[in-house]
């Protein structure tokens, strides 16, 4: 492991907690209420709004800081569910195989024969746009993305001689999943968790930027670039900081992720 | 014993069809399911109930769900995919053009995109390890994580309101000649290009180094073969397969980025076309996008599917 | 000035040591053979020879000069030229050695298109001659074919092809035979011989099996953790071995240590018309199988040929399409799922790749705990009394308990296999060519563990094995199968000292000995 990559990983590390931190204490860090309006639109960043103004002259900082709760929240709620739901199945197929494994197998590859953006847009179309049709939305998305790759890694570990073992002696599912399986498939779900998360963050915000997440008077990141686009254009800043803290929160999640992987495949080549 | 070529070609075809199955389906049930129809949305609040059940039956309203389904699909089939609410204008009309216009857009990014990233993914899988091969990866996680409306923004700010050189907005006029759709799709296929080479890039590094890493590479090797030809001649054949699969995800992941970019731009592509129809909630429209943008999807993915196994002996030649 | 000349060679990859303190050398015509186990350096050596590293190594000192050249001094390029037109390298497996992209004849004949202008039509006439010379049947359709599109013995010899090509005045082989059956080798060693002497060339010949050596090579170098035990002409070597770890190998061969008459008891587990099949295919037919009480029961084929299928029908892991299983008389269920817990317990399965059937994140007490709680309901003192008495049972050290199966050897890793086999206390082995990953003298010192368990616990054992050898000195009877059919089968006394099947004989007459003369006689016979 060389120098670089560690600090790069301490900085990850550094930067995803104190966003969450801030999320959480969200209330004591923030400045001012995010729904007060206190100067003239678009304010340039002074003493008193350290980022500037929004579009209706809100305190730009207090409004990210609330923002990321919402970001941080759904990112981490979707990416918990369904990671959940993606390694149950998928170890449930890997080691049952048959009709389920099929059944599962046929429903994920459909589900992405669709453009998860286009899916989320038809879902969100149909059922109308709610918090709760968002959050399940992506829980499905991310779950069926979950479930592929595990399934692929589980199938590798399910084929070994030791899981055969296992058959022989007459071990039930539980033991299967816990004992044989997940300790094997830990590092790829660690490291897919952290990819699926970076994912999430961004996905969440790809939809509210596109006015279909998280409606307005409430708004995440995302809502927040909307919010603020017409700045672009009069060369202010402002749709800009929102955009930088959900970068931020990508690329810690990646960063932590490649610093995983990296130490892992070493440790594996020296480990035999 | 059938060819492996065309079993495959029969079997991909035969689950490409399936998915577009389930997707009409679960679009068309999806919709069915609405409280309150498509007459309501047409007529609005205040029709009178008469005037709704005329419309009704005229809309085949009252019909069992399969037989609206088969109409539906029959329908699509001869280019008849209902009216759009919103525009009150037959949908097709109104896709056909933006649909040729998100093409454009996507098409010319993956132009870019897919020699530039298979190009620097091959140098930084030959360089491995190297300053060059780190600042590569470096970057592409970078880029990655990016979303797609900040480095939209920041093209803009810098290259349109403080340098000028290009257009915030990709409008086209219809007499635009060839110089103004590249003077206005610069900054939005630049955009394209920024959020899906990383992806590409990364993989295309590790399919050629999981090639370099096979004994036919170090055969080569020992027959003295030199390290030009080794990778020209041995691994990059060898690694067309998985690029090509790989290039089938920079598309689909285009995809998912026009929608944004053509917000960002608003550039009059089908992206933004199916975000107006969500927001109106014009379901005709939503279902027509929906389709459309998985048919081509679909299709892309066959297409880099077939070109997989058609570079590839193993699965192209018959065993015995 | 020998033909080649190696000094003083040190070899490193990083800190690692392949290479230490070898000198060898060779004079033209000469086939020198190197043996050893697995990381005993041999393959690195032979590919030194010829002025090739693997990506990684380096030579920290030494010299090696073929031809009079130092190939240390040579520049890159000048290497490379060196081995495109003097020098070749034939490949373990030649399946993996072979790119998948291009037809045999362009492959074989690529040297020859890099160095002049060479027409299709005339290549296509080179590649035509070599595979005729290396007698593969129908050269005009094989130059067409891609590498999977033909069996492991004809791409190891289009290799052979591939290494003739310009001429060679030097041919490493490197393990050419190890991946093929007994009867395929043959053939292969016949084309080797047949090639060196044709060819008048100088040959290096890398093999863990002394047996083919000692039949191919002039002189002998025994190689062992990256140095050289000794070295010598080959019948010295192999009549009067100077060092421990030589007479340890040329013992490996001697015959009928243990096994003697099968005892008289009545069948344990009977198997009966055993007709089995993957999917459409149907693998083996009608096999009637038996196995006593305190017998052990070798079932010998090539690959392919269902006797591991036999073996995992038995185990229930594989449902018979006709035909039962039965214990002390009793039809079992077809599939292990439904068998109960006492039968699960009393036949054990002992895979063939001990990497893979001992989960890598389970420490060696977890998985030798399991079968003691499940099957014999152990748990606290008495559990760690029978695990330790496991472990010294298999000769392991109690503190290799809490390590992980990557910090252990491969004989070490099959030991706690058996360990957890034995744990079951069973009454039937299965034994999956349970030493065919191990090295000779690992393979040994296994063999002998489950001969005194055997003779202990009066167990019955299963052997399933493509080693003739191994058979003979370790089995009491014997089953030899030839394509999903027993075409032969009793003690192997009998078996071996009059076969009765032309298969048979074939077989025994295939495997290598280290008799002088005996691949001549192999080769006289077939002509």
């Amino acid at each position: 492991m060389n120098r670089h990559s560690s600090a790069s990983f301490l900085l990850s590390v550094c930067v995803l907690t104190g966003l969450v931190l801030v999320a959480i204490f969200a209330p004591f860090v923030a400045p001012y209420s995010p729904t007060d309006v206190l100067a003239a639109p678009f304010a340039m960043p002074n003493a008193d709004n350290l980022l500037g103004t929004d579009a209706l002259g809100r305190d730009l900082l207090s409004r990210t800081i609330y923002g990321l709760r919402y970001t941080l929240g759904i990112a981490t709620f979707v990416t918990v569910v369904a990671c959940a739901l993606g390694v149950v199945l998928a170890i449930m197929a890997a080691v049952r195989k048959g009709w389920l494994d099929m059944v599962i197998g046929r429903g994920v590859d459909s589900v992405m024969a669709i453009p998860q953006i286009i899916f989320a847009l038809i879902v969100l179309a149909v059922a109308g746009i709610s918090l709760t049709t968002l959050v399940c939305t992506m829980i499905v998305l991310e779950a069926t993305l979950f479930f592929r790759i595990l399934r692929a890694s589980a199938g590798d570990i399910a084929a070994m001689d030791f899981i055969e073992v296992a058959r022989l002696r007459g071990e039930k599912l539980p033991w299967y999943i816990f004992r044989e399986i997940l300790p094997n498939l830990a590092p790829t779900l660690i490291a897919e968790f952290g990819i699926r998360f970076a994912y999430a963050s961004l996905f969440i915000s790809a939809l509210s930027f596109l006015g279909v997440g998280i409606q307005p008077p409430e708004a995440d990141l995302g809502g927040l670039v909307r919010e603020n686009a017409l700045a672009i254009s009069i060369g202010r800043t402002a749709p800009l900081v929102p955009a930088f803290v959900i970068a931020a929160i990508a690329v810690a999640a990646n960063g932590i992720v490649d610093w995983f992987v990296h130490k892992y495949s070493i440790r594996s080549e020296l480990g035999q | 014993m059938r060819h492996p070529l065309l079993s495959f070609v029969i079997q991909r075809a035969g689950s490409g069809l399936i998915s577009l199955v389930v997707v009409s389906v679960l679009v068309f049930v999806g919709t069915a399911m609405l409280p309150g129809d498509a007459a309501q949305a047409i007529l609005g609040q205040d029709a009178t109930p008469q005037a709704l059940s005329e419309l009704r039956q005229e809309l085949g309203l009252n019909d069992p769900l399969f037989l609206r389904y088969w109409n539906w699909v029959a329908g699509a089939l001869q280019g008849d995919m209902g009216m759009s609410f919103s525009s009150k204008r037959p949908v097709v009309e109104v896709l056909i053009p933006r649909l040729t216009n998100s093409m454009i857009l996507a098409l010319s990014a993956a132009a870019i995109a897919l020699p530039l990233a298979i190009g620097l993914g091959i140098i930084a899988a030959l360089n491995r390890e190297s300053l060059l091969d780190r600042m590569i990866s470096m970057v592409s996680m970078w880029l990655v994580s990016i979303p797609a409306f900040l480095s939209g923004y920041i093209l803009i700010n810098i290259f349109s309101t403080r340098l000028g050189w290009f257009p915030g907005l990709a409008i086209i006029r219809s007499s635009a000649t060839l110089a103004d759709w590249a003077n206005a799709l610069a900054l939005p296929v630049a955009t394209l290009v920024f959020i899906t080479i990383a992806h590409t890039m990364r993989l295309t590094r590790t399919a050629i180094l999981s090639v370099m890493a096979s004994d036919y590479i170090l055969m080569a090797e020992i027959k003295g073969l030199s390290p030009r030809r080794i990778v020209l001649k041995h691994a990059l054949p060898n690694a067309l397969s998985p690029i090509l699969s790989i290039s089938m995800l920079t598309i689909a992941s285009l995809m998912v980025g026009v929608v944004v970019v053509e917000a960002v731009f608003s550039y009059t592509g089908m992206g933004k076309l199916m975000v107006d129809a969500v927001a109106y909630r014009d379901l005709p429209l939503v279902q027509a996008c929906g389709v459309c943008f998985s048919l081509v999807f679909i299709l892309f993915n066959f297409a880099a599917d077939f070109l997989s196994i058609l570079v590839n002996p193993r699965l192209r030649e018959p065993k015995a | 000035m020998s033909f080649l000349e190696i000094e003083n060679l040190l070899v490193k990859a990083g800190d690692k040591t392949l290479l230490s303190n070898i000198s060898v050398r060779m004079e033209k015509g000469e086939v020198l053979g190197l043996i050893g186990e697995s990381g005993a350096g041999k393959s690195t050596l032979g590919l030194a020879s010829i002025g090739f590293l693997r990506p990684g190594c380096r030579v920290a000192s030494g010299e090696v000069r073929l031809m009079g050249q130092s190939l240390l001094a040579m520049s890159q390029e000048e290497l490379r030229q060196l081995r495109q037109r003097k020098v070749a390298y034939v490949a373990q497996s030649a399946a993996a050695a072979f790119n998948p992209f291009y037809r045999l004849e362009d492959q074989v004949t690529e040297l020859r298109a890099l160095q002049k202008q060479v027409s299709r039509p005339e290549r296509r006439d080179i590649a035509c001659s070599l595979f005729e010379r290396l007698q593969l049947p129908d050269p005009e359709k094989f130059c067409r074919k891609y590498p999977h599109q033909v069996s492991g013995g004809q791409l190891q010899r289009a290799m052979i092809a591939m290494a003739l090509l310009n001429d060679p005045e030097l041919i490493v082989f490197d393990e050419p035979t190890t991946a093929l059956d007994v009867t395929t080798q043959m053939e292969v060693l016949r084309v080797i011989r047949h090639v060196i002497s044709e060819q008048q060339c100088a040959a290096i010949y890398v093999s863990h099996d002394l047996a083919v050596i000692s039949q191919i090579s002039d002189r002998i170098v025994v190689l062992r953790n990256g140095e050289i035990v000794e070295q010598d002409e080959t019948r010295r070597i192999i009549e009067q071995p100077a060092q421990d770890y030589t007479r340890a190998l040329v013992a490996h061969r001697k015959v009928g240590e243990f096994a003697g008459q099968p005892p008289e008891a009545n069948a344990v587990i009977e198997a009966r018309s055993l007709d089995l099949g993957y999917g459409a295919n149907k693998v083996v037919s009608n096999v009637d199988l038996q196995i006593a009480c305190g017998e052990i029961v070798a079932l010998v084929g090539e690959s392919g040929s269902g006797k591991t299928t036999v073996a995992r029908s038995i185990a229930g892991l594989l449902p018979p399409r006709a035909g039962t299983i039965s214990m002390n008389g009793k039809k079992l269920a077809d599939n292990i799922d439904h068998r109960a817990d006492d039968i699960r317990r009393r036949i054990q399965f002992i895979h063939q790749l001990p990497d893979v059937a001992l989960n890598p994140r389970q420490t060696v007490r977890t998985a030798l705990s399991r079968p003691l709680r499940k099957f014999l309901k152990l748990s606290g003192p008495s559990l760690q009394d029978r695990l330790n008495a496991l472990m010294d049972e298999v000769e392991l050290s109690r503190e290799l308990l809490d390590r992980y199966p990557g910090a252990l050897s491969g004989g070490q890793k099959q030991r706690v296999c058996i360990a957890r086999c034995l744990a079951a206390e069973p009454d039937i082995l299965i034994c999956d060519e349970v030493t065919s990953a191990l090295d000779a003298l690992v393979e040994d010192s296994i063999l002998k563990l489950l001969w005194r368990l055997q003779q202990q616990r009066d167990i019955g054992i299963l052997f399933i094995t493509h080693n003739l050898g191994v058979t003979r000195r370790f089995a009491h009877s014997v089953v030899i199968m030839e394509r999903g059919k027993i075409v032969e089968q009793g003690s192997t006394e009998d078996v071996f000292a009059d076969p009765k099947q032309d298969y048979t004989k074939r077989l025994l007459a295939s495997e290598p000995t280290t008799r002088r003369g005996w691949l001549d006689d192999q080769l006289a016979a077939k002509v």
